[in-house]
């Protein structure tokens, strides 16, 4: 970091160190913090803030095993709800799920691309396994790399436009002259504070759910492994993602027809895209390593008639062991 | 209106954003243009200087009213919001408003830890000794045996002496005045735009709706007066005892020593890894 004037800084808690990001986003930078489940409850006030004020920035949240301090590192992938809806009032968030020590590395540039383009807060939403692993990681050359930056007025009169759009507003950074006002409170589409108009909330609320919505498919992207003839459909994502991708290995190694689809974006959740890959499946088995945070979104666009299953590991804070998902599926499908 | 008749410093005051939510007889008025005379006497241009505000009566001096960078953030938490501006962008002027509730109560770990680190940040705290805005429960500032309306049968608790706390953090700039002391309020705020480390103003300030009432001092002017009569300066409180200031307000500079601020430490940090070889 000090090589390329990056600054890094342990502040006292998690409050003030997603205060801080959200402060250094507002001069113009790209900021980040890293947390697991504690600190990551400790931020969702300011998350929400930075929700309100539209403030570009990535927080990684390596999930681990809770409520409350839990166990430190063991797998656990008790804060997608949270993710979603940490934050008190209503809104949206973008949320990507890594599987891998590549996907780290990829999803947190892709984190900040999403952040910048929507101007919103962007979780990683890793867990322990995938937070621990050590693997290959190629760090492709910075020119390579496609890296999106948030607009920016040109001047003060574009600044002061009305900025409540779903086409996402350029940010008035400061030291530029534009006099930004900026507030989590109510406001109207020129920034001023309107603590007392239901209208205002009302547009606020509409707008910053709006503007990620229409554009869901680009952003919560799906993998699909061996879905074309799978008549059975094994979905997770993390960790939990590598032990189906071996079990679908082994299952078709043995003629079973099965495949794998994998979320690599879960929230804003995809209900099209999950409905359109999950519609010839009659068996689905939903693998999460929780009491079925996802579980309720996907079996709502599972098709009619297919079996949907829940299928944690036999113990919550391990991983699956493949065998154990093998017998459940084989049972099912025998 | 023909020029010669805008006050001057109007250049500072957003278009559009009057009525203010102040109470009359409010303090916030004589810290605001105390504040605003000090950024004009420094010469701090507009575009260089963000506000960031907290909850509380306070935070509603600079936003909306300054027609400049602002930002109005969550309960307690201006100081960390306002270390990740100056640290992205050390050469704006970042300021902080901040109220006795927001700085020590929720916000206090921030405040500690901002002196500790000596970032370049200028902290105005106005203290009401109350929470005023969510209309007077007792606050960290609180002095003892005082009713407010969640301690209807007195205050219990020893009252915090926010200088001398930021001090004991290892602050190197802190002072205290109070609304009656205009001119030299001006001045420690001028002191303070010119210093690069971290400031500490502390502002003792009238607020008749929500304490001088449950003092019996409801009088905005009364409760100046309260501050000049109870004024003791720094150099004559040393030769007081603690009996004789129980009382008192001392007022003065509380610290006043040079210490590189955090941005110069990063600076030499990055210079020295641009030096080391890979």
């Amino acid at each position: 970091m000090p090589r390329a004037r990056g600054v890094y800084i342990q502040m006292e808690d998690e409050i003030a160190s997603i205060g801080s990001v959200i402060g250094a986003s507002w001069t113009g930078l790209k900021a980040m913090t890293a947390t697991s489940g504690p600190g990551f409850s400790l931020m969702q006030e300011n998350i929400g803030y930075g929700v309100m004020t539209e403030t570009p920035c990535v927080i990684v949240d390596v999930q681990r095993a809770g409520p409350s301090t839990g166990i430190v590192s063991a797998p656990m992938q008790g804060d997608v709800i949270q993710a979603r809806h940490g934050s008190h009032g209503e809104y949206d968030i973008i949320a990507l799920s890594p599987s891998s020590a590549q996907e780290m590395f990829d999803m947190t540039v892709r984190a900040f691309n999403l952040a910048e383009q929507y101007r919103t807060p962007v979780i990683l939403l890793a867990d322990e396994t995938v937070g621990h692993m050590r693997e290959e990681v190629v760090i492709p050359k910075g020119s390579s790399l496609t890296i999106i930056n948030r607009k920016v007025p040109s001047n003060r009169e574009e600044a002061s436009k009305a900025f409540l759009s779903a086409s996402v507003a350029p940010m008035p950074v400061f030291g530029r002259g534009f006099a930004a006002h900026v507030t989590g409170s109510s406001h109207d589409e020129y920034g001023m504070r309107k603590a007392s108009a239901p209208e205002a909330i009302d547009k606020i609320v509409r707008t910053i759910n709006a503007k990620m919505v229409p554009h869901t498919s680009e952003i919560s992207i799906l993998e699909k492994t061996m879905l074309e003839d799978a008549d059975t459909v094994l979905v997770a994502y993390g960790s939990c993602a590598r032990t189906a991708e071996y079990v679908v290995k082994q299952a078709r190694q043995k003629g079973l027809r099965v495949g794998l689809l994998r979320l690599i974006g879960i929230w804003p959740f995809p209900h099209e895209d999950v409905k359109e890959a999950l519609k010839s499946a009659r068996r689905v088995f939903v693998l999460e390593n929780n009491l079925g945070q996802l579980f309720p979104e996907i079996e709502r666009v599972a098709p009619e008639g297919a079996e949907t299953v829940f299928l944690p590991p036999e113990i919550i804070g391990t991983l699956h062991r493949p065998s154990y998902v093998f017998d459940q599926i084989a049972k099912e499908v025998g | 209106m023909p020029a010669q008749e805008l006050h001057p410093l109007s250049k500072y005051i957003r278009k559009g954003a009057q009525p203010h939510t102040h109470c009359s007889g409010c303090g916030n008025g004589i810290i605001a243009q105390s504040f605003l005379r000090a950024v004009d006497a420094a010469g701090i241009p507009k575009e260089k200087l963000v506000c960031v505000a907290g909850i509380g009566c306070s935070g509603w001096i600079p936003s909306p009213f300054f027609d400049v960078d602002t930002l109005h953030v969550t309960h307690g938490r201006p100081i960390a919001f306002a270390t990740g501006v100056k640290l992205g962008n050390p050469n704006l002027e970042v300021v902080v408003f901040t109220g006795d509730g927001d700085a020590s109560a929720i916000g206090g770990n921030h405040l500690i830890h901002a002196a500790r680190r000596n970032i370049g940040v200028k902290v105005i705290c106005v203290n009401n000794m109350i929470y005023g805005m969510t209309g007077g429960e007792v606050a960290p500032t609180t002095p003892r045996g005082v009713k407010t309306t969640t301690t209807p049968f007195g205050n219990l608790e020893r009252p915090f002496d926010l200088s001398r706390l930021v001090v004991a953090a290892g602050g190197t700039y802190a002072t205290r005045w109070t609304t009656y002391h205009v001119a030299a309020l001006v001045a420690a705020m001028k002191k303070a735009l010119t210093r690069k480390g971290f400031a500490f103003l502390e502002v003792l300030s009238h607020c008749p709706v929500h304490y001088g009432r449950r003092i019996g001092i409801s009088d905005p002017v009364e409760m100046m007066r309260w501050f000049q009569k109870q004024s003791v300066t720094i150099e004559k409180a040393r030769g007081m005892s603690e009996q004789e200031l129980a009382d008192k307000f001392v007022v003065g500079e509380f610290v006043d020593i040079d210490v590189p601020d955090l941005n110069q430490m990063y600076e030499q940090l990055f210079e020295a890894a641009r030096r080391e070889p890979d």
